[in-house]
């Protein structure tokens, strides 16, 4: 959304949007009344184009493209800072980790970097069991096209061994992909399909 | 017995959810009941004279009405058939409105349970017989527990109508927080010319007996006849003695006392009188900080004192008074702001509260009047107040808004400029409450007329930078963080309950809410009536209240118990506990279990003794009909065949 000078409250409040924010959350929303304590303790308020307490207003009016096109869910550090003051006792940063799951699955991520940045590091966990940072790095580097940058890093990070040359070796490195396997299935299955097994009846990790 | 049977349709209150022609037309199939009838609003004047013409035209002997709680009409019932020559106690009420309508929807339920509940009443209405009060004598002298600015007016108003008083403070002084205020909104008015003379009148009047440095030990009896235990805490000074003339305390030794006046800004003796204008103007030895009691060798103060007036020996003591009523004006306290860690949990020396800073601005405060800031005495430039600590912070448990804090900050603000014309004033708020005469041109005024810099928002956390502090807020309106650099931070600490509020409401008989704020029986209607009779409140104990507000209140309770005494006697409630001589068995169990001593033995010619009730301290409760082994001792209105029959009809 546009910002308008004029926003027709009857035409563009999602009152699903409320609702699904507030089932995923386990927060009310309308219970934030404002206070701006949340945007007054955050770190980021001044990179953020929504400050967090109009995104909390945001939410209330059932505003879902401004919210969810939003950079600040992705610009959030999850440090909790917000939820720490809220004096209405919302979990704030919980919001925020919520409207960005539903920002993901909208397919609406306004940070492309940042999708990117979340894609490769959890195929990294998949095909290696953990995160291999030189290997997530420039896959990371070159799809955000900038090759270089932080590459003068990389010799400092070796020499006190943060980086390795090679992926660790975890044990039982496939039931880890198979977890992927079985949420994908999960997703399937709200279309309708048989619900999968539980994941320990299949798996002993 | 004829009964008839009165179904109120309450409007749609309850005819909404409630068939009450088919309750009204099943009523007529119980037992003795020979007529039956719904009414749109049966508590009306009509309403009630059809009632009246039931009772004359069918020879009724006993009326229920079905309706709403008895706490709601009972009374007005009770007038009414009354009127029409029946006994008051001839009557039952079935609660259809809250225990049926208000909180169901199945409408068929509903009904049922109305005529379940009716039927109940019928049954009982059966078992009824007429009962009658007898008078008791009122003593016609008032009780007001707590010397703010509330109980002073209640006091004043009832001694200048001829009454006597006795006034019970805990404190050493009188006057409250108004005592420790600078000046007041919305007119400025300087608080202690405003509040001095009355507190000397309070002193000067020959009918106020004035117990400071005092609490209440015990209360018993009744609306009309309570006694009253009161303890006279030590104060090591005699004060019939003691003339105020101030020697003790510019001798004594001990200066690092706390000063409780000034809010722990200055420092006070051991020995003192926390301020000039002191009602009543008397010495009292702080025993935490006297050399002598803590056996040091001293005794300066009783050297010097002229009459003699110290006495390290002082013990409390117990008195006794006799009153007719009681007003509770105990007032209120304030929030710790140490709970607020990015406040600097009270470990910042120039973050203070509210309270303090009207000490600051007061010309007989720790600095005289002059704005300096506590670290280091400097004049500050920059001040930041911050509204809503410790109030509407569902976080540390106080979700309720304060009520005087908009106000008194814009006061600050705009005394502040007058004190430091230089100086800026920042003001955080989350919303401006000011809906009183005059208020809302107040806060305008500040930021018109005085420049204070009004912020909506609320600030994250305070952090020092030098020798000022960084204040780091929103601006909400304009989506932005903020950030202030200040010498000097007022918090506006939210108003909470007095301490022992509770304690004192269980002396009372009184209840409390959540936050121990005293009910009031009724939000709009009774306002200053408890629902336990003769106990009136004023003041901040029931609520957060500013100044105004305050004084009406006592001058409302004031008119209460004025209206009480404008009688010489009151009538006794007939429903207590009555003993039946005949099978009465002596064993003397109900009078171990009356939590009221209600009971003790008579005796009869033989030397036989039995059970005997005082009707005037019974309250009713039934544990000793309970209790009674043989059901000797009963409940009048409502004894064992009268519950039973309901239960029977439950049952049925
Ligand atoms: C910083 C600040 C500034 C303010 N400025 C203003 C203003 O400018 N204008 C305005 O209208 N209002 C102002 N107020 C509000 C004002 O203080 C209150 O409205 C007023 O004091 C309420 O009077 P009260 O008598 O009900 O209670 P209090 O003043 O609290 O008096 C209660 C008294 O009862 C005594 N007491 C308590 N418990 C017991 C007990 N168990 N036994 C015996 N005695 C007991 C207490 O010691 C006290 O003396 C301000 C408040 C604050 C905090
Ligand atoms: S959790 Fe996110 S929104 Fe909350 S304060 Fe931290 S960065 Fe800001
Ligand atoms: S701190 Fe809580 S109440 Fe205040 S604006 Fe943020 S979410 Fe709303
Ligand atoms: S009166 Fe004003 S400052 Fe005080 S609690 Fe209410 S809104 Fe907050
Ligand atoms: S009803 Fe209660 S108060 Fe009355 S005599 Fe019996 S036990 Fe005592």
């Amino acid at each position: 959304m546009e910002r308008t000078n004029t926003l027709s409250i009857q035409q563009s409040r999602d009152n699903d949007f409320i609702r699904e924010v507030e089932e995923a959350s386990g927060q009310t929303v309308s219970k934030c009344y404002q206070c701006g304590n949340c945007m007054a303790s955050c770190v980021y308020t001044f990179a953020y184009d929504y400050p967090v307490t109009q995104i909390m207003r945001l939410t209330q009016l059932g505003q879902r493209d401004t919210v969810l096109g939003s950079s600040s869910i992705w610009l959030c550090a999850n440090c909790q800072a917000c939820t720490t003051r809220c004096p209405q006792n919302i979990d704030v940063a919980q919001v925020m980790e919520t409207l960005r799951v539903m920002s993901r699955k909208a397919n609406t991520v306004s940070q492309r970097d940042i999708r990117v940045f979340y894609d490769e590091f959890l195929r990294s966990v998949k095909t290696f069991g953990r995160v291999f940072e030189t290997g997530l790095l420039p896959v990371y580097n070159l799809r955000t096209k900038r090759p270089f940058t932080d590459f003068d890093l990389a010799p400092r990070l070796m020499w006190k061994g943060k980086l390795s040359f090679l992926p660790a070796r975890i044990k039982k490195r496939k039931k880890i992909a198979q977890i992927f396997e079985v949420i994908k299935r999960d997703r399937f299955s709200k279309d309708g399909k048989a619900r999968p097994e539980p994941l320990s009846s299949q798996t002993d990790i | 017995m004829r009964i008839g049977v009165f179904v109120c349709n309450c409007g749609t209150n309850i005819a909404g959810t409630v068939d009450t022609k088919r309750v009204a037309s099943e009523a007529l199939s119980f037992a003795d009941v020979v007529y039956a009838t719904n009414y749109m609003y049966t508590c009306s004047e009509p309403g009630q004279q059809e009632i009246q013409r039931a009772i004359g035209e069918h020879g009724l002997q006993g009326v229920v009405v079905a309706a709403c709680s008895p706490r709601m009409h009972e009374p007005t019932f009770r007038r009414a058939v009354e009127k029409a020559g029946l006994n008051r106690y001839m009557f039952e009420m079935a609660n259809i409105r809250e225990h049926v309508s208000w909180i169901g929807n199945d409408r068929e339920a509903n009904t049922q349970k109305a005529i379940d509940l009716v039927r109940m009443a019928v049954a009982k209405l059966r078992f009824n017989n007429p009962l009658f009060s007898s008078k008791m004598p009122v003593n016609k002298r008032l009780l007001v527990i707590g010397g703010g600015v509330a109980g002073i007016q209640a006091a004043l108003d009832c001694a200048d109508g001829g009454m006597d008083v006795v006034m019970v403070e805990r404190k050493q002084y009188i006057g409250g927080k108004m005592a420790k205020l600078d000046k007041t909104f919305p007119t400025i008015d300087c608080s202690s010319c405003i509040l001095g003379p009355k507190m000397v009148d309070v002193s000067q009047k020959e009918n106020i007996t004035l117990y400071a440095a005092s609490e209440i030990e015990s209360i018993s009896g009744y609306i009309g006849n309570f006694t009253v235990q009161i303890r006279k805490k030590a104060t090591y000074v005699n004060w019939e003695a003691c003339t105020g003339c101030g020697l003790c305390t510019e001798k004594c030794p001990s200066k690092k006392a706390a000063d409780y006046f000034n809010e722990g800004l200055g420092a006070a003796r051991a020995i003192n009188i926390p301020f000039p204008q002191a009602i009543p103007k008397k010495a009292a030895i702080d025993a935490q900080f006297c050399r002598q009691l803590n056996g040091k060798k001293c005794g300066v103060c009783a050297k010097v004192c002229p009459v003699q007036a110290v006495d390290f020996e002082m013990k409390d003591s117990i008195v006794t008074e006799q009153v007719g009523a009681i007003i509770v004006a105990t007032g209120y306290d304030l929030f710790d702001h140490s709970a607020y860690g990015e406040y600097g949990a009270g470990r910042y020396p120039d973050v203070i509260s509210g309270i303090q800073y009207e000490r600051i601005l007061s010309a007989s405060g720790p600095y005289g009047g002059h704005i300096r800031r506590p670290s280091d005495g400097k004049e500050p430039k920059d001040i930041v107040f911050i509204s809503c600590v410790g109030s509407r912070d569902a976080s540390v448990g106080r979700p309720y808004c304060s009520g005087i804090c908009c106000m008194y900050i814009a006061k600050q603000a705009i005394l502040t400029r007058d004190h430091l014309p230089e100086s800026n004033s920042y003001v955080f708020y989350m919303d401006i409450r000011s809906p009183g005469k005059n208020y809302d041109e107040f806060v305008r005024r500040a930021q018109e007329e005085y420049g204070v810099q009004y912020i909506r928002g609320r600030v994250g956390k305070i952090y020092p930078r030098g020798d000022r502090m960084v204040v780091q807020g929103a601006d909400t309106l304009l989506g932005v963080q903020v950030e202030v650099e200040a010498d000097l931070v007022v918090l506006a600490t939210g108003v909470e309950s007095s301490a022992g509020a509770g304690e004192l409401a269980e002396k009372l008989r009184i209840s409390y809410d959540q936050y121990g704020f005293y009910m009031e029986s009724h939000p709009k209607l009774r306002p200053v009536e408890t629902n336990t009779a003769g106990v009136y409140l004023a003041g901040a104990c029931q609520g957060p209240k500013d100044i105004p507000s305050s004084v009406a209140q006592g001058s409302a309770a004031a008119s209460k118990v004025q209206s009480l005494f404008a009688h010489d006697t009151i009538e006794t409630n007939p429903q207590v506990a009555l003993v039946n001589e005949r099978t009465c068995i002596s064993c003397g169990k109900c009078i171990q279990v009356c939590p009221f001593g209600a009971i003790q033995w008579k005796e009869l010619r033989g030397g036989i003794k039995k059970a005997e009730v005082l009707p005037t301290v019974c309250q009713g409760c039934g544990v000793c009909n309970a209790t009674c082994p043989p059901k000797a001792i009963q409940l009048q209105h409502a004894t064992d065949n009268q519950i039973l029959a309901e239960v029977n009809e439950l049952c049925a």
